[in-house]
């Protein structure tokens, strides 16, 4: 934990605007100079429920939440339904404050809304008294109030802003510049009135007492706050993709609807559809008429395209999934992060079935793989998926402008033009020898396109013949099988020869403990061991994103070169260890498991408590809602 | 310059090149109605004027998902009930391809009904031959959705206990825009229908009856039938949505007593089709996008452009 970052936590009713005034507000910070991270975490309830977003800022590199946080600007929530004290969902006005005291930290700043907030409310909740202990500085300002007196009600969040910069000392100008992009008129004026109203409001009120300043940094370069889904949208669309289907779920829909914002003015299509079968069928039918195109969902909906996705990869369709995890089973807790879909990822649609599954990391990983993804689906003919979560999808990091600075790829891989059909291998009455075993190279046999001269087959899902023809041939069934199996090594020989590695290592590198994860709760990881160093631990860590093909070889060399491992992924049955084991076939006895599934994301102390003991072999159980499983043989 | 130069290849077509010149032979039990949908088609397509390699036919799964497999063109035999789907895209990526859609009841009316509804709702510009034997014949003569009342099946031993559904009102209901029915025994109105379903510009759906005399006896040959815009006794103005939806109803209720109608009951010509409407609203570009990716002078847009909204 340093105390040379802020982590401010703005925290109201969801459907308060929280979503676009922290997002103006970490734009805020980040134009200041700032590196911020956010974090986002709502109820699936469009109003009323608890809701806050979190954004982290500092000089250096933030990759991850922070432990707790140090600044509380609680709205109050507007839209509380129910404020009788029988109501299932309780009296709800007071809980953006009530709810988030426990995580706040030491010496931090309240700032809540006494406009709406009731007296007897605050009183009931020992505030004085816990504000002494833990040393928090309190600000009941009537923010409702002051927004009402210059403009609406709803403006409340600039008040809270404006209060904001002035208790951390924060320069208004970005502040003002982004909200003169966003609005105009008497809106803007208004609002602007109230944001100044209250940065003087506090400054002439108040002593300030507490230590808490806005860091100040600087960037070399442009930067650009965007999440994780913008990452994966981006990546697509600068991979070519100009096609979209999909049904609404969460936390998918941001993709899906990123995407279907940007195509029309690209001249790509978007098409939401009568459920996810229906999203992943439309995908493989665009692809198979020669565009490239995409799906996706959650868990959910995700298994609706097993059908589909097994259709793809039978016809050599080339096809990219996208599936954003959230809690489970079944409807689960639809706006929590969790990474427990793996399994399900990796393995459904019937028979020996195969597909290349990458799980980003953070949101510069979630733009090269996307494109990565796309790359090998076209040349390889193949579905490729992308698994993330709602962690990722949500969170939003700056990343230098110029990042994005490259050139884009539409090419459509081993498929022929009209012209290299004419010298193609056909058949006698003219098919074209679409699914060559003979001829195919690292098992992908070069495609046609529909309406293209000298291209006609037949794809099918049934085992089938050179042109397409269905066949129950033992000969040609174990040929096309082979064929077909031998995509998978040829892609892993690819990416360890030919690509950067998608896998992340930090630390240490001839350290004595390993720390493995996969996917979103890398940047926690990356942080836990920074920690852990810097206290004099000796910790390596090695966060996986090539789930299929498995990167065999760099992790067999990453436990070979530790004593121990701690698995560290947010599901209850350790998917990720299983397929490590799975896939190596040893290493057992060297790997615990570190596991949380309670809806939210790790932080990085838990981590860092989690290793103590564990290694540490400390005598206690970890404080934090999370389970250890200890290797095979403990 | 067009990457897919079989699309509108002007020239002869002989009725021969729909054959496949190698296997497969049809695998259908002699006397399949099957065999109807298949000769059909191979008159109707060169009459419109088309080349095997600009038509893609998607089917779903079932006997007569094997239509492509003995029709030569471009084909995609898919799973069972999402042909729709899978065709509806592949339009939609290239709108200049002659799509043909085609299955079985029970894969387009049972397991793909939310793909028919939708899919004639949308109004896209293919057509759709739904092969309605009455029963699953791939999966040897279990109950279908549109048997009878007290049809007997291994699966169903005392009697369908259900009402069969109705597909001709269901496409008029969900918006198909060309409703027709015919049958296998009847070979020139099959073409004739055929033909116009294809030169139709938006969802045209063929409600074919295919007799199984394999696994559903009590259907008979769907001998004799009638065609309803022949007929005397029959009149109705096909463009009225009330007239036609009346004559709908009237047909399938009596096709389980054994009278047997058959012929054109809604056409609508001047509703766009769903590409129209889609580039109406912008949301569609005009040049088919398949075409831009053989494009070497097309620009592709790129995510670097669109950084200003996150600065
Ligand atoms: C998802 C799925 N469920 C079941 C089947 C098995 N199946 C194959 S064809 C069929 C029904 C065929 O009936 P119909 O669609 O009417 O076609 P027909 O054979 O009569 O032409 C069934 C149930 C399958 N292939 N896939
Ligand atoms: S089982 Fe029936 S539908 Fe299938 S091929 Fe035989 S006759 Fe035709
Ligand atoms: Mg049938």
């Amino acid at each position: 934990m340093s105390d040379d970052e802020l982590i401010w936590r703005i925290a109201g009713g969801s459907g308060d605007g929280i979503d676009s005034t922290s997002q103006n507000f970490a734009k805020a910070l980040m134009r200041s100079g700032l590196n911020v991270f956010t974090h986002r975490h709502y109820p699936s309830r469009i109003r009323g429920g608890h809701t806050y977003v979190e954004i982290r800022a500092a000089e250096h590199e933030v990759q991850s939440r922070g432990d707790g946080y140090n600044f509380l600007l609680a709205l109050g929530d507007s839209f509380a339904r129910n404020p009788q004290e029988e109501a299932y969902y309780g009296n709800e006005e007071i809980k953006p404050l009530s709810e988030n005291l426990d995580e706040l930290r030491e010496g931090g700043v309240i700032i809540y809304d006494e406009g709406l907030v009731s007296e007897d409310d605050v009183e009931a909740l020992n505030l004085d008294e816990r504000a002494e202990e833990n040393d928090w500085h309190v600000f009941p300002l009537d923010l409702r109030g002051l927004a009402k007196e210059h403009g609406r009600e709803v403006m409340r969040n600039t008040a809270g802003v404006g209060a904001t910069a002035a208790l951390l000392d924060m320069d208004l100008e970005h502040i003002e510049d982004l909200m003169s992009d966003a609005m105009g008129g008497d809106v803007l004026e208004a609002n602007l009135d109230i944001l100044h109203e209250a940065y003087e409001d506090v400054n002439e009120e108040y002593e300030f007492e507490h230590d808490l300043r806005v860091p100040t940094g600087d960037h070399d370069t442009e930067q650009a706050l965007l999440s994780g889904s913008n990452a994966i949208a981006y990546g697509a669309i600068d991979a070519g993709c100009r096609f979209i289907a999909g049904y609404p779920m969460t936390p998918w829909t941001d993709v899906f609807t990123i995407l279907s914002q940007n195509f029309p003015d690209m001249g790509g299509i978007s098409e939401q559809v009568e459920d996810e079968i229906a999203a992943a069928a439309l995908a493989v039918g665009a692809s198979h008429a020669g565009v490239k195109a995409m799906s996706g969902s959650s868990g959910g909906g995700f298994a609706l395209m097993s059908e589909p996705l097994g259709l793809a990869e039978m016809t050599e369709t080339p096809l990219v999934l996208v599936e954003s995890m959230r809690a489970g089973p079944s409807t689960g807790m639809p706006t929590k992060p969790e990474q427990a879909d793996l399994e399900h990822v990796l393995y459904t649609s019937q028979g020996d079935s195969q597909r290349v599954v990458f799980a980003p990391g953070n949101i510069e990983e979630a733009y090269e793989q996307t494109r990565l993804a796309f790359d090998i689906a076209w040349d390889y003919q193949i579905p490729v998926m992308l698994i993330y979560d709602q962690k990722l999808s949500g969170e939003n990091k700056n990343v230098d402008v110029e990042f994005f600075d490259r050139e884009p790829s539409p090419d459509l891989g081993s498929t022929l033009t009209e012209e290299e059909l004419k010298e193609a291998a056909h058949d006698n009455s003219g098919k074209f020898k679409r699914f060559n075993y003979e001829t195919a190279e690292d098992g992908v046999a070069p495609r046609s396109l529909p309406g293209q001269k000298n291209g006609r087959y037949l794809a099918t899902g049934n085992e089938h013949s050179p042109v397409g023809h269905i066949s129950e041939d033992p000969d040609n069934r174990v040929a096309q099988m082979d064929r077909r199996l031998e995509k998978l090594e040829a892609i892993r020989t690819e990416l360890n020869e030919e690509r950067d590695s998608t896998q992340t290592y930090f630390g240490e590198e001839d350290a004595e403990y390993g720390i493995i994860t996969w996917g979103s709760s890398q940047g926690a990881v990356e942080e836990a061991i920074d920690r852990l160093n810097a206290d004099g631990h000796s910790v390596r860590g090695l966060s996986v994103s090539d789930m299929m093909p498995f990167p065999e070889q760099e992790v067999t060399e990453f436990l070979e070169s530790v004593d121990e491992a701690m698995v560290v992924e947010m599901n209850a049955s350790a998917q990720f260890r299983g397929l490590l084991q799975k896939e190596l076939g040893r290493f057992g006895e060297k790997l615990t498991s570190l596991l949380k599934y309670n809806g939210n994301p790790f932080e990085p102390a838990e981590i860092v408590e989690g290793y103590e003991v564990n290694v540490a072999e400390e005598e206690r159980e970890p404080t934090a809602q999370v389970r250890i499983e200890p290797a095979a043989g403990d | 310059m067009s990457a897919f130069n079989a699309i509108g290849d002007e020239r002869e077509i002989d009725r021969d090149e729909y054959t496949p010149g190698v296997e497969p032979q049809p695998t259908w039990c002699p006397g399949c109605g099957d065999f109807g949908v298949l000769k059909a088609l191979k008159q109707a397509l060169p009459e419109v004027g088309k080349t095997p390699e600009e038509v893609l036919t998607v089917t779903g799964i079932g006997c007569s998902g094997k239509l492509n497999s003995y029709l030569d063109t471009y084909g995609f035999h898919t799973i069972h009930g999402r042909a729709l789907p899978v065709a509806r895209a592949a339009k939609l990526a290239n709108p200049d391809l002659e799509v043909v859609a085609a299955g079985g009841d029970g894969d387009g009316y049972g397991i793909g009904g939310n793909h028919f509804i939708h899919s004639a709702r949308e109004n896209h510009d293919m057509t759709y031959i739904v092969f309605n034997n009455e029963i699953f014949g791939l999966t040897k003569g279990q109950t279908s959705p549109t048997s009878p009342k007290g049809h007997k099946s291994k699966t169903q031993p005392s009697g369908s206990a259900k009402t069969p559904l109705r597909p001709l009102s269901m496409s008029l209901n969900a918006g198909a825009s060309y409703v027709a029915r015919t049958a296998a025994v009847n070979p020139n109105q099959a073409k004739e229908i055929i033909k116009e379903a294809i030169e139709h510009d938006g969802f045209a759906h063929i409600d074919f009856l295919t007799q199984c005399p394999t696994w559903n006896k009590d259907a008979r040959q769907y001998v004799p039938y009638v065609d309803v815009q022949e007929s005397d006794d029959y009149d109705f103005d096909v463009h009225d949505r009330t007239e036609a939806a009346e004559m709908m109803r009237e047909t399938e209720d009596v096709l389980n007593e054994g009278t047997v109608l058959t012929g054109r009951y809604y056409v609508e010509e001047d509703r766009p089709s769903y590409t129209q409407e889609k580039q109406a609203v912008g949301e569609m570009p005009d040049q088919p996008l398949a075409e831009r990716y053989f494009d070497d002078d097309a620009e592709w847009e790129r995510s670097y452009d669109l950084l200003d909204r996150h600065k």
